[in-house]
């Protein structure tokens, strides 16, 4: 039989590509019309919390230090009112295998995948989680494939990328790498139609679950070592499985902090453009993936994403590029830690919120990240210098993604900026209702849940919405 | 010159510029869609720019054109970026004092 490769065809065939490579129908936790099931998708995987942690920990993930960032707090507190300035730690996730969080997500995925009997996993990603699916691979004894969006049309690579394609190469993965545009997606279809490997999506109940456990590790850390809980956990976000998992996490553990999202503005900035691809710094935990994926969590690999961040998240911060370049100079010069860039937004965010909370309180940026050559912020910076970015010492306020990154010029200037949560929420409401004649009751509850708010305040989005297209 | 099992990289476009998705900035939709990849040459010899197909590390076949005999990591630390010596200095001197 031949089968047609075209594009059309291939991603024609999504529904059943995914369903054999991940063994999950979807279709059952549809109601038929905008509500679906998403409890029961994610109690499905058959792994309860436990479960998960007894896996990570069979396979050297999590379980990972909290340090307290003494000098930072001093910093902070330099910078605040007074009696301003909360305790700042981060959660050495950097210590995972392959030197991230990430590997939480990983672990889950690829047990299961080997438990199900497939041969080797695939996973679509740029990021740190390439490497973790190819430690863990590596670890369980399976195949690995990851599939990354690496060049521009003139060749040129984004130094982290390239980075860690040969992170996953060094732990036995292959690596397809491919040009700016998400047709990524499709040359992943084909390589799982074509191998039968599992899809370990980032965006499946398997691997958002594995998250679970970082939050339900913070709301035990901090009350063993310090007799209480934190008050504000910042995550940072892109895809949003962080975030929710960590929160689930959170709840799980019955820990009462916020939970505060943080992303990197690149506004402006087109995450599909050739041209624009290598004028970022950053190439994960943006705005460019963070907001559309919290307005819309379905457009990911999967049909139904397991990473839902609006519905946990109590505020949403940006951060400058050259905040978090800052910051990461900072760890490195105050606390003697080194860690790549991407990971210190949540500890950039932070800094700025620490400042606006009590003294006795505790805030945790959630995350650490490993650095090496490409990943770390000598030769980011150096690479934006060299595509013509300028690099200045000033206000970040006025930086503009894509054409300068401005490091603060006093610490007192790293100010996370609020984004406007009610506009997200907003918009998530109006794409879900679109086209749709009549709502049911449980699709208002439904989209409640999403939004994390009252059916009231649905049924008046709702309202406005259809008043605004009329 | 390469011969069969060296370890090489291949490049090809998946699609042309014409045949990639309607969802596509400008500047995006005027280039190919292209891919890279490393594995054991099958062909018996060839020279860099032949049309070729190599097995990859975990045994799937590809095809395209050779571009490089044992593919180097060429990513280092970059330009020094004098800049971060300026943040380092005033913060150090913020917390610890100047001398």
């Amino acid at each position: 039989m031949i089968v047609d490769r075209s594009y059309q065809a291939v991603t024609g065939r999504m529904s059943e590509i995914i369903e054999k490579a991940m063994g999950v129908d979807y279709k059952k936790y549809e109601s038929g019309s905008i509500a679906f099931d998403y409890e029961r998708m994610m109690n499905d995987t058959g792994y309860t919390l436990e479960d998960v942690i007894r896996i990570q920990q069979g396979v050297n993930v999590g379980n990972t230090p909290v340090f307290e960032l003494h000098n930072l707090t001093k910093l902070a507190r330099m910078c605040a009112k007074p009696g301003k300035g909360a305790r700042i730690f981060i959660k050495d996730e950097a210590s995972n295998p392959a030197g991230s969080f990430k590997e939480r997500r990983a672990a889950t995925s690829v047990y299961h995948a080997k438990r199900m009997g497939y041969k080797g996993v695939i996973a679509a990603t740029s990021g740190n989680y390439g490497a973790a699916v190819a430690s863990q691979a590596a670890m369980q004894g399976l195949k690995c494939i990851i599939v990354q969006e690496c060049y521009d049309s003139k060749g040129v690579g984004q130094p982290e990328i390239v980075e860690k394609a040969r992170k996953c190469e060094a732990l036995g993965a292959e690596v397809l790498q491919l040009s700016v545009g998400p047709e990524l997606f499709y040359e992943t279809l084909m390589m799982l139609e074509d191998t039968g490997y599992f899809n370990a999506s980032l965006y499946s109940a398997f691997g958002v679950s594995g998250v679970e456990t970082l939050g339900w590790e913070l709301g035990h850390q901090f009350l063993e070592k310090y007799g209480k809980h934190p008050d504000v956990v910042v995550c940072a976000n892109a895809g949003g499985g962080n975030l929710t998992g960590t929160a689930r996490g959170l709840i799980k553990a019955n820990c009462p902090a916020k939970v505060v999202a943080a992303s990197v503005d690149l506004s402006g900035l087109s995450m599909a453009s050739d041209q624009q691809f290598n004028r970022k710094s950053f190439t994960t935990a943006h705005t460019g993936f963070g907001v559309p994926y919290a307005t819309d969590p379905d457009h990911s690999d999967v049909p139904r994403s397991a990473a839902r961040p609006l519905r946990y998240m109590d505020r949403y911060v940006t951060v400058k590029q050259g905040e978090v370049f800052y910051i990461t100079e900072a760890l490195a010069n105050l606390e003697g830690m080194e860690k790549g860039p991407a990971g210190n937004t949540s500890l950039a965010a932070a800094f700025s919120l620490a400042q606006e909370m009590d003294e006795d309180q505790i805030i945790v940026a959630q995350e650490t990240e490993y650095t090496g050559a490409g990943k770390h912020l000598q030769p980011q910076l150096s690479f934006a210098r060299r595509n013509g970015i300028e690099l200045l010492l000033g206000d970040p306020a006025d930086e503009i993604p894509g054409t300068n990154i401005i490091f603060p010029s006093r610490p007192e200037l790293l100010r996370a900026q609020d984004a406007d949560l009610d506009h997200m929420k907003y918009s998530l409401i109006r794409r879900q209702i679109r086209g749709v004649e009549t709502l049911t009751d449980s699709d208002i509850e439904y989209l409640a849940q999403e939004v994390r708010a009252s059916r009231a305040y649905v049924l008046k989005a709702i309202e406005e919405i259809k008043g605004a297209v009329k | 010159m390469a011969k069969k099992n060296d370890w090489v990289r291949i490049h090809r476009n998946v699609l042309t510029a014409d045949q990639r998705t309607g969802k596509l900035p400008e500047d995006t939709k005027q280039v190919p869609f292209e891919m890279w990849v490393k594995g054991h040459l099958m062909n018996d010899a060839a020279e860099i720019g032949d049309k070729v197909t190599v097995t990859t590390i975990v045994g799937r076949e590809e095809h395209g054109t050779l571009i490089e005999v044992n593919p180097c990591y060429t990513l280092n630390y970059g330009e020094f970026v004098p800049e971060i010596l300026t943040i380092d200095k005033q913060l150090r001197a913020k917390l610890f004092g100047g001398n």
